[in-house]
């Protein structure tokens, strides 16, 4: 990843300082996103999901009977999601397994996608979601909630709406889709960059999940909500392409 | 847009039943036309939140829900609209039982009136003392069915909280010897074949009895291993190739390459295939 294209000071009441991305997109554009049901065929679902360099997969299990006995509610199934970096996913290696950052996550993929998921048809049992992510280029969560979407629907689990995830943010005083890694955490001139995480409902077109990490004025905020909508869009057109053409054989 | 394409079988439907000369279709009839159904070949698969159909005359049924005008699909699966029933076929996840079902399953647990069978599903089946063709010491159960035993079992009931099996009627009980083939549930239907065609047609090829448990699970018993080996190969086949259009041909060739005949094993048993 190159350094910042320019260290000047940051022109006040001028457009600011980030004019051009460096995979020459357009500020509204979305990474070229591939998706796939079925990849893993043990699984009840599987699907990846990828925006340029950041690959997710997720594999769900379940409906199955959740244990301990003390966690399961009578009145409905739960969702567990966990999430993960693989130790290869970037350019340090990351220690495997839980830390804080992907316990939040995988909290915060549970609570958007339980929006839509309705488990009222079996209770006592948990169905689990595994995001895993094997190459990271920001927006992981984001893909993970993608492909946490298309599996659970190609697990058949009943749901009342797809939803599609993604990453809008400000880098300086530029609004932009869909940041890497560069835009996400290597920004640090004039005002920075901020990230802002939007999960839509493919449906209501509701928002399932909405996370802020920077400083962003409310009027950019509501632009940055609309850029949102737009690019979900995109990204559902994407899952509902995987999940139509997709050949249910499971055996490979 | 959708509709126009499920709706030409369903006009096929309501021309059988006008020629088999009944006001109201019957369970049978029922039954012919949902199978004709699932054989038409424009399939529309359905992903969450997609609209299936407009209108209020529609009535949403299974993996589908009601929006104002609109019957939308509540899970991921191929439409299927019959006389304004709205209904969303899975074509893939887990399996679940439905009262009626043959499943195969295995002994996890004894408990003081039963057995706890597991069968792949969300919940572990039950079968009581009471549901087992013979009577059975309540001291000694685990003399008729111990831990580990396969069993091919009915579902008797099923509810929120478990589901109830018999092995009372013939065909039913406990499996010894052969082998367990493991496919999707939702690659079932196209084993059977259409009124156990397929099923008999590898019975007759092969001379084994081939179980069907409506859970995914196959059962195959020879006389000898390389049959039932062949059976194996032939059921897994077509597990792997569902969508295929002509798997009947794809299979009766498949067949002929394994150096077996299609007709010279005359079938003993036909009680088995459902």
């Amino acid at each position: 990843m190159a350094a910042p294209t320019t260290q000047s000071v940051p022109l006040k009441g001028k457009k600011g300082i980030y004019t051009k991305r460096e995979d020459g997109r357009k500020f509204t554009d979305v990474r070229p996103m591939t998706a796939k049901v079925g990849i893993v065929p043990s699984a009840d679902g599987s699907a990846s999901f990828s925006t340029g360099k950041t690959k997710a997969i997720a594999v769900v299990r379940g409906p199955r009977t959740l244990h301990p006995q003390h966690m399961q509610n009578a009145r409905t199934g739960i969702l567990r999601v966990s999430y993960g970096m693989m130790p290869f996913s970037v350019e340090d290696r990351i220690r495997p397994g839980p830390n804080r950052r992907a316990e939040e996550i995988g909290k915060v993929t549970e609570w958007a996608l339980s929006s839509v998921v309705d488990l009222s048809g079996f209770p006592n049992t948990v169905v689990d979601v595994f995001v895993q992510i094997p190459q990271a280029d920001a927006g992981t969560r984001v893909a993970g909630i993608n492909a946490a979407a298309l599996a659970l629907a190609h697990a058949g689990i009943p749901m009342k709406e797809m939803v599609s995830a993604i990453g809008v943010g400000k880098i300086d005083k530029t609004l932009v889709v869909d940041l890497d890694k560069f835009e996400d955490s290597e920004f640090h001139d004039a005002e920075g960059s901020t990230d802002i995480p939007i999960v839509l409902t493919s449906r209501k077109k509701e928002i399932a999940l909405l996370q802020l990490d920077g400083k962003i004025s409310v009027e950019e905020f509501k632009a940055v909500i609309e850029l949102g909508k737009v690019a979900c869009d995109d990204i559902l057109k994407v899952q509902m392409d995987a999940l139509k053409n997709a050949g249910d054989c499971k055996n490979g | 847009m959708i509709s126009r394409k499920l709706y030409k079988p369903i006009f096929d439907k309501i021309t059988i039943r006008e020629k088999i000369g009944c006001q109201w279709a019957s369970r049978t009839h029922y039954r012919l036309s949902r199978t004709n159904n699932k054989m038409a070949e424009k399939r529309q698969i359905v992903v969450p939140g997609e609209t299936i159909v407009s209108g209020n005359e529609f009535l949403p049924g299974d993996g589908a829900y009601r929006d104002g005008e609109e019957v939308v699909a509540n899970r991921y699966g191929i439409a299927n609209i019959f006389e304004k029933h709205v209904r969303v076929v899975p074509v893939s996840g887990a399996y679940y039982p439905k009262r009626g079902n043959t499943i195969i399953g295995t002994i996890v647990d004894i408990t003081f009136n039963g057995w706890l069978i597991d069968f792949g599903g969300a919940q572990n089946a039950f079968l009581p003392v009471a549901e087992v063709p013979r009577y059975v010491n309540k001291n000694e159960m685990a003399e008729f069915l111990n831990f580990g035993e396969t069993v091919i079992v009915k579902v008797w009931d099923v509810k929120s909280r478990g589901v109830d099996v018999s092995m009372k009627m013939r065909g039913y009980g406990k499996i010894e010897g052969g082998m367990i083939v493991s496919v999707g549930s939702n690659q079932v239907p196209r084993i059977i074949g259409r009124e156990g065609s397929m099923v008999r047609m590898i019975k007759d090829a092969t001379g084994c009895d081939v179980t069907v448990g409506q859970n995914g699970k196959v059962w195959i018993s020879g006389k000898d291993t390389d049959m039932e080996v062949a059976a194996k190969k032939i059921v897994e086949f077509i597990g792997c190739n569902v969508l295929v259009a002509g798997l009947t041909e794809n299979v009766e060739k498949m067949i002929k390459e394994m150096g077996l005949k299609t007709d010279d094993v005359e079938v003993v048993s036909e009680d088995t295939d459902k």
